[in-house]
C-alpha cells in the first residue's frame, strides 16, 4: 500500500523536525521551502543563545535527519495556496503546479522586524544603525566593524524594536530579544574587550533556562552596562556616529550618548505566507499569525481537519521549543491519520 | 552624513492647486514683516495664482490657546469665524501663515471628525455670537507646503542658487520645520515629523545641502508660556541653545525655519545668548542668519532683500547675500517703502554685525 | 554681560560623552560584586535610613555609576552602615563595601569640577 503523504510548508526547524518523526513513523512527506536552502531563520545565526551552540551544526543536522528517500524536499518553491477538497490537502505554487496529501502542516514560521517603520531610529538612513541580523551577519566574518571599517569603541543594543509597541501595531513580547541582546553584547565584548557595550531595555525578560545566569554573566564577567530606557532617538552626528537619547529611567534623568553602532534588536512578526496561507483557511489570528484551536493539549490543531501548525507561524517561540513543537505537531497528525483509517 | 534611503516619500498630503484662503499669523508681521507680502507677491506673480488675504481676518487664539489662557471652547468659535470668512469669499482651501495656526486647525477638524458634537456646539455658539454660519475647507495646507508643491516652477524663475559662487560648492542649510507642524499630526505633513522634506524639499531643488545634525528634530524651545513667563525663560532659551551646540561643528550657511515662533526664536536668541554669555555659533561672532522660507525663495528669486525685510533680522544677512552674490544697496537697508529713512536699530555688545 | 532677569538653563540629563564613568571601573575592582546589582531596589527598600530621610542607596550606587557625583557624599552621611540591605541582596552585592569604598573615592575626587 502506498504511504500517505503529508504537505509540510516551510523548511525551518518546525517542519524539518515534523518532516523527520513523519518518516520515521512510515509516513511520506513532502517539504516545501521558499528559499533555496532549508533551514529556515537558522540560516541567519552564527551561535545560539543561551549556550553559544553552532547553528551551522545545528542546521547540518536537521539535513542530515531529513535526507532519506520518504522525504521529499522542494526548494525555491512557494506555496500561495493551500486548500483541502474531498478530505484531502492541495497545495499550489506560483507556477500553478498543485501537490496533493493527506494532511498539511503549515510552518511558516517568522519574519523578524522591518526596522525602517520606526523612523526614529534611523535604520536605512544611517549606516551605522544595524539590526540583530545584521550583527550575526557581521559576526560570522569575524569581526565587528562600523561602516567606515573602524572597530567601534562603543556599540549599543536596543531590545524591544517591533515588540512591546502599539505604533507599530504589535503589543506582544517577541521573547528572543532580550536573550539575543545578551548574547550579542557577550560576543562582542569577546572581540574587543576594551570596548564598551551598553543594552537598552524596558524589562530584561531572562525566562528561559540559563538566561538569567548569562545575563549576570554579562554583567559580571563582561561588564556590559544595561540602562532601563528605550530609546527614543537616533540622529547621525558629522563624524558618521550615532548620538542617541533614552531616558535612565531608574534615576529618573534622561540620557544621551553617542555610540559608534547601534544593534535594533528586532522583533518577531509573522511571515508573509504564515499571513497569507491563514486567511485563506480562515485560521488568522493576531497580527497575522496562525491561530491554534486552544492553548492547553490542541495547539497543533486548527478548525481545519487535517490542518496543522508548528513553530513560530502561531506565535514568537525559541528554537528549542519551535523543534519540540514540530515533534508534537507530527504525532497530531499521526494520530489524525491513523483515527481517520480505523473509521 | 551620506544617506541611504528617502524615507520621506511615505508622508505625502493632498495640497490645492489654486484658489487660496489665506490667514495671516499675529506674530510674522512684527517679526518678520515681508514675509507673508512675499508669499502673496509669489503665489500672484510668479505663479499666477488666486489667492485672497482678507483684512477682516484675526488671531485664531493659538498663542492663548497653547498658553492655557484661551478655553478650547473659545478657540473653536473664534477658528470658526475665520472659516465663516472663507464661506463668504466662496474659497476652500485653507493656507494658514501661521505654523501654529495649521496645527490648531488640523486639529479642529480631527475634532470635529472624532466629535461631532463639538462641531455642532461650535456651529450654536458662534450662530449666538455673530449670526454667522461656516463651511469646512476640503483642503488645509501650510503655506510652505505650497511652495513645496511648486519648488521645481518657482526653479525656472530664480535668479540666484544656494550656491556659494566662490566655491561653486552648494550652501549647508539647516532647516526646522516647528513641531506644530509634524509631530501633533505627522501625515498631515510632507516628509513626517523625523525626516522632513518640506523644506528639505526646496533646500535641495533649489541647490542647496540639508544639514542633518544630531538635534535637528528638536523643539526650538518656544513653547508659548515657556517664553512668555520670565522664570520659564531660561529652559526656553536652553532648547534653542542645544540646537545651536548641535549644528555648530557642520558650518551652516544658514537657517530656514518654518514657524513664526521658531524663526524669531533661533534668530533673536542668538543675540541673548550672545549678551549673556558671549557665546556665538559661527566663525566670525556675528551669528547665523536666520530666514523664512518665504524670505529664502524670495531672495532667490532675485527680489530686494530689503523689500522683503530681510533688514529686520537680528543675525544679519549681509555675508549671507555675499555669498549667493545677491545684488543688494547697503545704502538703501533703512530706506523704507515710503522712501523715508525708518531708523536703525543700535549695535548690540557681543554679536558683531 | 547682560541680566534680563533669567539665565539659560544648564542640560540636567546624564551626557554618557563627558561623564566620568571609569570610576565606577575602580570601584568595580575594590568591590568585583557591584557589577551584578540589579537596581531592584530591596536594598533601598529595606533600608532604616530611607524609610526616615530621603536617601537612596540604589539611586546614589546608579549615580556614581553614571559619573554623577554631585550631591552622593552628603547623602551617604545618611547611611547608618547597619547593612541590612546586604543581607536582603537577591545578586549578593556587597552593598555596605560600596557605600565604603564610594566615600574613599568620593574624599579623593575632585568631581565638583568634572
Amino acid at each position: 500500500m502506498e504511504k500517505e503523504r503529508i504537505l509540510i510548508i516551510g523548511g525551518g526547524p518546525a517542519g524539518l523536525e515534523a518532516a523527520y518523526n513523519l518518516a520515521e513513523n512510515n509516513y511520506a512527506v513532502t517539504i516545501f521551502e521558499k528559499d533555496t536552502e532549508i533551514g529556515g531563520n537558522i540560516k541567519k545565526w552564527v551561535k545560539l543563545f543561551p549556550d553559544f551552540g553552532d547553528a551551522a551544526e545545528v542546521r547540518k543536522n536537521f539535513k542530515d535527519k531529513v535526507t532519506r528517500q520518504d522525504i521529499d524536499i522542494k526548494t525555491d518553491i512557494s506555496i500561495n495556496e493551500l486548500y483541502s477538497e474531498n478530505g484531502k490537502w492541495f497545495a499550489k505554487n506560483s507556477s500553478g503546479n498543485v501537490y496533493e496529501g493527506n494532511a498539511a502542516l503549515l510552518a511558516t514560521g517568522f519574519e523578524t522586524f522591518n526596522a525602517s517603520r520606526k523612523e526614529e531610529l534611523g535604520y536605512g538612513i544611517y549606516n551605522n544603525v544595524i539590526t540583530s541580523v545584521e550583527f550575526e551577519q557581521m559576526y560570522k566574518t569575524g569581526k565587528i566593524i562600523t561602516a567606515e571599517g573602524k572597530t567601534p569603541e562603543r556599540i549599543a543594543f536596543l531590545n524591544c524594536v517591533g515588540s512591546r509597541d502599539e505604533k507599530v501595531g504589535n503589543h506582544y513580547c517577541s521573547r528572543i530579544c532580550c536573550i539575543n541582546a545578551v548574547k550579542q553584547a557577550i560576543e562582542f565584548k569577546e572581540l574587543v574587550p576594551d570596548a564598551e557595550a551598553y543594552c537598552f531595555y524596558m524589562d530584561m525578560r531572562m525566562a528561559g533556562q540559563f538566561y538569567e545566569e548569562l545575563y549576570r554573566k554579562s554583567q559580571e564577567k563582561f561588564g556590559v552596562t544595561y540602562i532601563r530606557g528605550r530609546i527614543s532617538e537616533a540622529a547621525g552626528t558629522i563624524d558618521n556616529r550615532i548620538q542617541i537619547k533614552s531616558e535612565d529611567t531608574l534615576t529618573g534623568l534622561p540620557l544621551k550618548m553617542t555610540v559608534d553602532l547601534l544593534v535594533l534588536m528586532v522583533g518577531i512578526e509573522s511571515s508573509d505566507s504564515t499571513t497569507a496561507l491563514a486567511k485563506q483557511n480562515e485560521i488568522n489570528g493576531e497580527y497575522g499569525f496562525a491561530k491554534s484551536v486552544g492553548l492547553h493539549g490542541s495547539d497543533n490543531l486548527t478548525k481545519k481537519e487535517g490542518l496543522f501548525l508548528a513553530g513560530s507561524c502561531k506565535r514568537p517561540l525559541t528554537l528549542p521549543e519551535t523543534i519540540a513543537d514540530g515533534r508534537a505537531a507530527a504525532i497530531q497528525i499521526i494520530e489524525f491519520l491513523k483515527l481517520k483509517v480505523k473509521n | 552624513m551620506e544617506v541611504k534611503k528617502h524615507y520621506w516619500n511615505q508622508y505625502q498630503k493632498e495640497i490645492a492647486d489654486d484658489d487660496y484662503f489665506y490667514e495671516r499669523s499675529c506674530i510674522r508681521q512684527t517679526f518678520f514683516p515681508g514675509s507673508e507680502t512675499t508669499f502673496l507677491r509669489i503665489m500672484k506673480e510668479e505663479l499666477g495664482k488666486n489667492i485672497m488675504d482678507d483684512p477682516n481676518l484675526h488671531t485664531c487664539t493659538g498663542i492663548g490657546y497653547h498658553s492655557d489662557v484661551v478655553a478650547f471652547d473659545t478657540t473653536q468659535t473664534v477658528c470658526a469665524r475665520i472659516f465663516s470668512l472663507m464661506t463668504d469669499s466662496g474659497l476652500k482651501n485653507y493656507v494658514p501663515s501661521c505654523v501654529t495656526s495649521f496645527g490648531l486647525f488640523t486639529e479642529l477638524i480631527e475634532t470635529w471628525k472624532h466629535f461631532p458634537e463639538e462641531l455642532e456646539k461650535t456651529r450654536e455658539n458662534l450662530r449666538k455670537a455673530t449670526g454667522r454660519e461656516f463651511e469646512l475647507p476640503t483642503n488645509i495646507a501650510h503655506p510652505s507646503d505650497v511652495i513645496f508643491k511648486f519648488r521645481k516652477e518657482l526653479k525656472e524663475k530664480m535668479k540666484y542658487q544656494l550656491v556659494n559662487k566662490h566655491t561653486g560648492k552648494p550652501l549647508k542649510v539647516v532647516e526646522h520645520i516647528g513641531c506644530h507642524y509634524g509631530k501633533v499630526f505627522s501625515q498631515h505633513s510632507i516628509g513626517g515629523a523625523e525626516f522632513p522634506h518640506v523644506l528639505a524639499g526646496m533646500i535641495e531643488e533649489w541647490g542647496g545641502e540639508v544639514v542633518d545634525y544630531p538635534e535637528r528634530r528638536h523643539c526650538c524651545g518656544f513653547g508659548f508660556r515657556q517664553y512668555l513667563v520670565m522664570a520659564n525663560r531660561g529652559y526656553s532659551v536652553a532648547n534653542t541653545k542645544k540646537k545651536f551646540e548641535s549644528m555648530k561643528p557642520y558650518k551652516p550657511d544658514f537657517i530656514v525655519a518654518n514657524c513664526p515662533g521658531c524663526t524669531m526664536f533661533m534668530d533673536k536668541w542668538q543675540y541673548t545668548i550672545a549678551e549673556m554669555e558671549g557665546i556665538t555659533y559661527d566663525e566670525f561672532g556675528k551669528g547665523i542668519p536666520v530666514l523664512s522660507y518665504e524670505e529664502m525663495a524670495g531672495m532667490l528669486l532675485g527680489y530686494n532683500p530689503w523689500d522683503i525685510g530681510m533688514q529686520t533680522h537680528q543675525v544679519q544677512v549681509e555675508s549671507l547675500l555675499d555669498k549667493i552674490g545677491v545684488e543688494y544697496d547697503p545704502k538703501d537697508k533703512y530706506i523704507g517703502k515710503s522712501g523715508n529713512y525708518i531708523g536703525e536699530p543700535e549695535k548690540p555688545e557681543n554679536l558683531k554685525v | 554681560m547682560k541680566n534680563w532677569g533669567y539665565k539659560i538653563s544648564k542640560p540636567r540629563g546624564i551626557d554618557l560623552d563627558t561623564a566620568n564613568i571609569k570610576e565606577f571601573d575602580k570601584l568595580a575592582e575594590k568591590v568585583p560584586s557591584a557589577k551584578r546589582c540589579l537596581m531592584c531596589g530591596a536594598c533601598s527598600a529595606t533600608c532604616s535610613a530611607t524609610n526616615h530621610t530621603d536617601f537612596n542607596f540604589r539611586k546614589c550606587h546608579l549615580m556614581f555609576r553614571r559619573g554623577q557625583f554631585e550631591n552622593i557624599s552628603e547623602e551617604l552621611d545618611k547611611c547608618m552602615l547597619c547593612g541590612k540591605c546586604k543581607l536582603v541582596c537577591p545578586r549578593g552585592v556587597n552593598t555596605r563595601a560600596i557605600i565604603y569604598n564610594m566615600r574613599i573615592f568620593l574624599n579623593n575626587m575632585d568631581y565638583k569640577n568634572i
